[in-house]
């Protein structure tokens, strides 16, 4: 497996004016990896998302996206993004879901260029994807919550980015949902190779996904395989980061069922 | 009426002049108000009176500038005033609205003194504070044409980056956007269109005219192009019943508009609540 790194971070370390929020964080994620990023509330992993994202920077060290100093990366259309609980978007806004999936597709169409020819099948296709094909032209404030989630996440597939950041992205959908999400995740993973970073506390729910996992508190404690990380003592877990993040419990999973 | 317009190149230069700015200030003020940067353009229109009372002073008392029009200054304190908003903004990151009060506060400040200084153009004044009928030249009437050339140029080659940064900013700089440049030019085109208007509208009212009919448009509009739409039909209804109204009644333009769009926004929220009513009881 000589797959090559699409994101490679060195050293980086990262403050808000006065708090540090990271530490010395090196971290690489190659090609069709699906990395699980955990951590408890406040441990830095919305921040780091960020500085992968270029929407912070790092106070030390450096980042390189496929190869590239983030700085002069210039195709970021081929990294797909959902936020933590958008609500950085603006409620009351007049557009339709169509409308909001297709500007997604704005940064892969190009300054000076109005659309793509198969613009519209485009954005039919990613909001099947999310089961929110019959709200297309509703207007996004008239969504309920998990609803707008899904239109969020149809806006970073239909670019069809090689690499798709997940900030939490299935807070506030439901249970039945949030499994055929994951299902399409795998999917994307496995069938398309998109490689997949994905935010959550919901550790259970995605052992079947994921191949990586990453345990972040200010720092990175742990990254590797999946099957290394089950293998971690609990007494290891709760000294990175208290009792905040369980691990894999796959007998649990099991007595759900 | 159509005599008359036929008639008068003055009542053309409004007329023209008033459709024009009946499309433009209500197509930027979509994204103007989805932005809630309505009270930006109202600081900008302080800033533009500066300008105007600037460059009134000047023709009156150095004769090298006597035939100076007062639209020129305006424009550039006006395109002055959107860089500085920018700069305050970004120096007071966590107190963005500091900006405008600041930037207001400036405006009238200079005007009035350039309006103390000069005694005895009340009457130019009047027009350009409340928007005039009669006061249109034909180099208006060329001026606003450019700027309309320029901000339809603007927004049909940046619709759709536009649209991004005015839904979710964080999202627009996450797609690599250049977010910067396009708000930087952004507010450069808001304070062209405020410069542009305030002949028609007055400089105390093209806030108004930006950011009424989009506020009655939003409440029946489905999805962001049909917003754009009924916006400028209610801007362009606005302008047209005001500017006929203020000619047979002699008042001032700024006043009538800026009264008829208020009763279109009353009648589309009324509008809209009957109809809500009788489909709640099927
Ligand atoms: N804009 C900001 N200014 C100052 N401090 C911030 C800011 N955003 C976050 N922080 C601080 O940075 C730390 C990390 O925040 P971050 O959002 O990255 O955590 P997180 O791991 O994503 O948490 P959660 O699980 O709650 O989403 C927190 O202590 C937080 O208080
Ligand atoms: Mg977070």
């Amino acid at each position: 497996m000589a797959q090559k790194p699409l994101i490679e971070l060195q050293d980086v370390s990262f403050q808000y004016e006065y708090t540090n929020v990271l530490r010395d964080i090196s971290l690489s994620v190659r090609e069709g990896d699906f990395l699980a990023l955990l951590g408890p509330n406040g441990s830095g992993k919305s921040t780091l998302l960020k500085i992968i994202l270029g929407l912070l920077k790092p106070t030390k060290g450096t980042v390189k996206l496929f190869g590239e100093p983030g700085s002069t990366f210039k195709h970021r259309e081929w990294i797909g993004y959902v936020s933590q609980k958008s609500n950085s978007f603006n409620s009351g806004f007049p557009a339709t879901v169509k409308e909001v999936v297709a500007s997604g597709l704005t940064k892969k169409i190009g300054l000076f260029k109005r659309r793509l020819p198969d613009q519209q099948a485009k954005v039919i296709e990613s909001l099947k994807a999310v089961g929110m094909e019959q709200f297309a032209n509703r207007n996004i404030g008239e969504l309920s919550g998990g609803q707008q989630q899904r239109v969020f996440i149809a806006r970073a597939l239909v670019a069809e980015p090689k690499l798709l950041i997940l900030d939490e992205p299935t807070v506030g959908i439901d249970h039945e949902n949030v499994q055929s999400f994951y299902d399409m995740l795998t999917d994307l993973n496995e069938r398309h190779h998109m490689t997949m970073i994905l935010v959550t506390h919901d550790v259970d729910t995605v052992s079947d996904t994921i191949s990586h996992v990453a345990c972040l508190n200010q720092t990175i404690h742990f990254h590797g395989f999946k099957d290394d990380y089950d293998s971690l003592s609990d007494d290891q877990l709760n000294a990175w980061y208290g009792h905040a993040v369980r691990k894999i419990h796959h007998d649990n999973k099991e007595k759900q069922k | 009426m159509i005599e008359s317009i036929l008639q008068y190149d003055f009542l053309q230069n409004a007329f023209l002049s008033g459709i024009i700015i009946g499309i433009i200030a209500p197509l930027l003020g979509v994204f103007i108000v989805v932005r809630r940067l309505s009270l930006i353009a109202d600081a900008l229109s302080h800033v533009t009176l500066a300008g105007i009372a600037g460059s009134l002073y000047l023709s009156q008392s150095v004769t090298a500038f006597a035939t100076l029009n007062p639209i020129y200054l305006g424009i550039v304190s006006a395109v002055g005033g959107s860089v500085l908003i920018e700069r305050l903004r970004r120096l007071y990151k966590h107190f963005e609205e500091l900006a405008i009060p600041i930037i207001m506060s400036a405006g009238l400040g200079m005007s009035a003194i350039f309006i103390s200084l000069a005694q005895g153009f009340s009457a130019d004044l009047f027009s350009y504070l409340f928007g005039s009928v009669s006061a249109v030249s034909r180099q208006d009437l060329w001026i606003v044409l450019g700027i309309a050339i320029l901000v339809f140029a603007f927004i049909f080659i940046f619709y759709k980056e536009l649209f991004v940064l005015s839904f979710d900013e964080d999202y627009a700089k996450a797609s690599g956007l250049p977010a910067k440049t396009i708000h930087l030019l952004f507010m450069v085109v808001t304070a062209l269109v405020i410069a542009a208007s305030m002949r028609i509208v007055g400089i105390l009212l093209v806030s108004s005219l930006i950011t009424l009919p989009v506020a009655a448009s939003i409440r029946i509009a489905k999805g962001f192009k049909q917003t754009i739409f009924f916006a400028i039909l209610f801007g362009e209804l606005a302008v047209i019943i005001g500017l006929v109204t203020a000619f047979y009644l002699n008042l001032a333009p700024g006043g009538t508009i800026v009264v008829t769009s208020i009763l279109i926004l009353l009648l589309v929220i009324m509008i809209k609540k009957i109809v809500m009513a009788i489909r709640a009881k099927d």
